[in-house]
């Protein structure tokens, strides 16, 4: 029961997981950019929540109804106003501007907000646990994170697969040359692809802010997380991120169950064995 | 981070500087007499960054400092001005020793404070060290600071000197808390890798070997890394051991995703005595109530029967004015950051010669007084030499509706009987 009671601990986490990996993994897959400002949006998100909770007096979840419009809006700008002017052929533009964007939204948090730990007041769900069987006990929290990462996985699934706009992500995404010449507008559906990210981001940032404590510096400690479950489960692919996620939430516990204090290298020596003999990940998108 | 100013300069105020230039070198002589009537204090702190809630007072405790030195410090017949300059570590050892530096080469500071964890108070010293500047320092446990920059008992260091508690007082204060409650003496311990976590948990010098003697056991799991997502583990090992009580030294977001595991995975601890996640009050408030009746180790409160000797001012009164202040309720670290400064008048007013470093480092050794947080004396010598140990006590966090929701009620004072006792020890609840 014990180790049962680890892994479905484990999966748990890896829904948190691919949750903070889900928007890198959507404008990695489209427009190929790697978004090392994407762990301090995410810590950026818990802010915006904050304000609007101990602003509004409402609960973090209604706040989302805020939030994530808010974070929708400014992808769609920062796109518009400044990454769509670093993309090109050189991959190194867009990686120096959004770590110059990360330091700098770093430290306007921190002149805003002090660098006090800061948490969103959850209530009784943030203890709140449900007994599955005997020695089974799991939180409701963590689960409704995992939940909603399935549910926003399915839904960009099938935004991408299904819609006209998907469509126009996909062409983009391979050949974004002949998707131009079919008159479509490049910078448009980098700004829509951004802005959905950043969408997911404040979903992330609101869970991340009830779930425990955070201040302006914890953002580049998320990241890698996110980078490594998009890795694992291929470029592009998002069920590949949600498997990705829940790879290095289980290997992270059973590594901790067998080494002691191991919990985060396992997670990290995972990953280096599948990039070692699956270098494009469990399930790449795209053969290029 | 650096503030860019724009400085502008009119055409009459560009005559006005070169004028004053120009009589300044002709009048050289008299101004640099008089400018020796000035002492300069650096004092170096982490402002921004993750340790930046130790600095967050700075600013109120030097405005009070400042104020109280307005006329200066009187050495015998002269009258000397304070200067202090404040510099920010930014939470980064480097940038400490780069700021040390400066403050000694350029500044040409007479004497230099530091306070907050041996991340900022390390790498200060050494500066000092090796520049021949006195130094006070405080806030990080002195065997970090004394052990680490390669200290030998019964021969301590020539310029720097610190006062606080130490590991040996933090375990004498858990443990007393803990024998105050029936329980069944299984401990488990949550310790990270890092300095604290490794020292804490240290198999010949931390919490093991004492806790055997007491009588307590002791399940530790093994070293986590910080900002741990899941602490699934820890609670299963707590749970099979039927461990009563939590102890370990942890960062608050850490804290706060173990002790929310705990309750979603049914576990319930009794007592939970953890250091540093449970030092400000922010903290604790951000726990909604399930902060209550959470225990640390407490170095400072407004109950303290100490006062300043700068303003004369009880422990009491000067958290009220913070408060006051700054709308923000007190924290541990302003009675320490507000003594650093009582140490430093008191060396300056017994010195014999303030604006040279022998005569302050002579006046420092000799340091006998009483402070804000209690007596300070450097005179013992002892095993450890430069070191002057603050007394330590235990305290809970009582969860109260009033203007700030959590209490720090003293609760074992064993280790220090002159501070007084505010409550009794409770249990955890059970129930909820």
């Amino acid at each position: 029961m014990d180790w049962i009671n680890a892994v479905v601990q484990g999966i748990l986490v890896g829904g948190l997981y691919a949750l903070f990996a889900t928007g890198l993994s959507l404008i990695f897959g489209i427009m190929r950019l790697v978004n090392i400002a994407h762990g301090d949006l995410i810590v950026l998100a818990s802010f915006l929540g904050l304000v609007i909770v101990t602003g509004l007096g409402l609960y973090p979840l209604v706040a989302l109804l805020i939030v994530v419009p808010l974070m929708f809006a400014l992808g769609y700008a920062l796109q518009r106003g400044l990454l769509n002017f670093t993309l090109g052929s050189d991959i190194l533009p867009p990686l120096l501007v959004t770590f110059g964007l990360s330091i700098i939204i770093q430290n306007a948090l921190l002149e805003i907000f002090s660098a006090d730990s800061q948490k969103l007041p959850a209530g009784p769900l943030q203890t709140a646990s449900m007994q599955i069987a005997e020695g089974l006990a799991v939180g409701v929290f963590p689960v409704i994170v995992f939940a909603c990462a399935v549910v926003v996985i399915a839904g960009l699934q099938l935004l991408l697969y299904r819609t006209a706009l998907g469509a126009a992500f996909r062409a983009t995404s391979d050949d974004p040359d002949t998707a131009r010449l079919m008159g479509i507008d490049n910078r448009h559906i980098f700004a829509l692809a951004m802005a959905i990210s950043l969408a997911v981001v404040a979903l992330a940032g609101v869970f991340l802010g009830m779930r425990t404590a955070f201040d302006p510096s914890i953002g580049p400690g998320r990241l890698i997380y996110a980078f490594e479950a998009v890795i694992i489960g291929g470029l592009g692919s998002l069920w590949g991120t949600l498997v990705g996620g829940i790879v290095l939430g289980v290997s992270q516990i059973i590594g901790g169950k067998l080494f002691p204090g191991a919990d985060q290298l396992a997670g990290h020596v995972v990953f280096l064995i599948i990039l070692v003999f699956r270098p494009r990940g469990l399930f790449p998108r795209a053969m290029d | 981070m650096s503030k860019i100013r724009k400085i502008t300069l009119s055409r009459r105020d560009a005559l006005q500087i070169g004028a004053g230039a120009a009589a300044a070198s002709t009048l050289g002589a008299p101004a640099v007499l008089a400018a020796t009537r000035k002492i300069k204090i650096g004092f170096v702190s982490p402002k921004t960054g993750p340790l930046a809630p130790f600095g967050e007072a700075d600013a109120f405790v030097i405005g009070k400092v400042k104020e109280a030195l307005k006329g200066g410090v009187k050495v015998g017949r002269n009258t000397y001005q304070i200067e202090i300059i404040e510099k920010d570590s930014q939470s980064n050892p480097n940038r400490a020793a780069a700021v040390a530096a400066d403050l000694i080469l350029k500044d040409e500071v007479n004497l230099m404070l530091v306070g907050s964890t041996p991340e900022t108070t390390n790498p200060v010293g050494d500066q000092c060290e090796a520049n021949d500047v006195p130094c006070i320092s405080s806030i990080a446990p002195w065997q970090p600071w004394f052990f680490t920059r390669g200290g030998k008992p019964g021969k301590g260091f020539k310029w720097t000197y610190h006062f606080f508690w130490g590991l040996e007082d933090v375990i004498a204060v858990f443990t007393n808390m803990w024998t105050k409650l029936p329980t069944n003496k299984s401990v488990g311990g949550l310790f990270p890798n890092d300095g604290d976590g490794n020292a804490w948990g240290d198999k010949k010098l931390g919490f093991p070997p004492v806790l055997a003697n007491k009588g307590f056991s002791l399940t530790d799991p093994g070293r986590y890394q910080n900002l741990n997502d899941n602490f699934s583990n820890y609670i299963s090992a707590f749970k099979q051991a039927k461990s009563e009580i939590v102890t370990g030294v942890m960062i608050p977001p850490d804290f706060i995703t173990f002790w929310n595991q705990a309750k979603q995975q049914g576990f319930k601890p009794k007592i939970v005595s953890v250091g540093k996640a449970l030092l400000f009050p922010v903290v604790i408030e951000s726990m909604g109530k399930n902060g209550h009746n959470l225990s640390s180790e407490v170095w400072w409160t407004p109950t303290h029967p100490f006062k300043s000797s700068i303003t004369g001012e009880s422990a009491r009164a000067f958290a009220d004015s913070y408060m006051a202040t700054t709308k923000k309720q007190w924290t541990q670290v302003i009675g320490f950051v507000h003594a650093l400064f009582e140490v430093a008048v008191d060396v300056i007013s017994r010195s014999e010669d303030p604006t040279d470093a022998e005569a302050n480092r002579k006046a420092l050794a000799g340091t006998r007084m009483n402070s804000i947080v209690g007596p300070i004396d450097w005179t013992r010598g002892g095993p450890f030499m430069n070191v002057s140990k603050t007394p330590l006590v235990g305290g809970q966090w009582r969860h109260v509706n009033k203007q700030f929701r959590y209490d720090l009620v003293i609760t074992a004072n064993e280790t220090a009987p002159i501070i007084p006792v505010g409550g009794k020890m409770e249990p955890i609840s059970q129930t909820d």
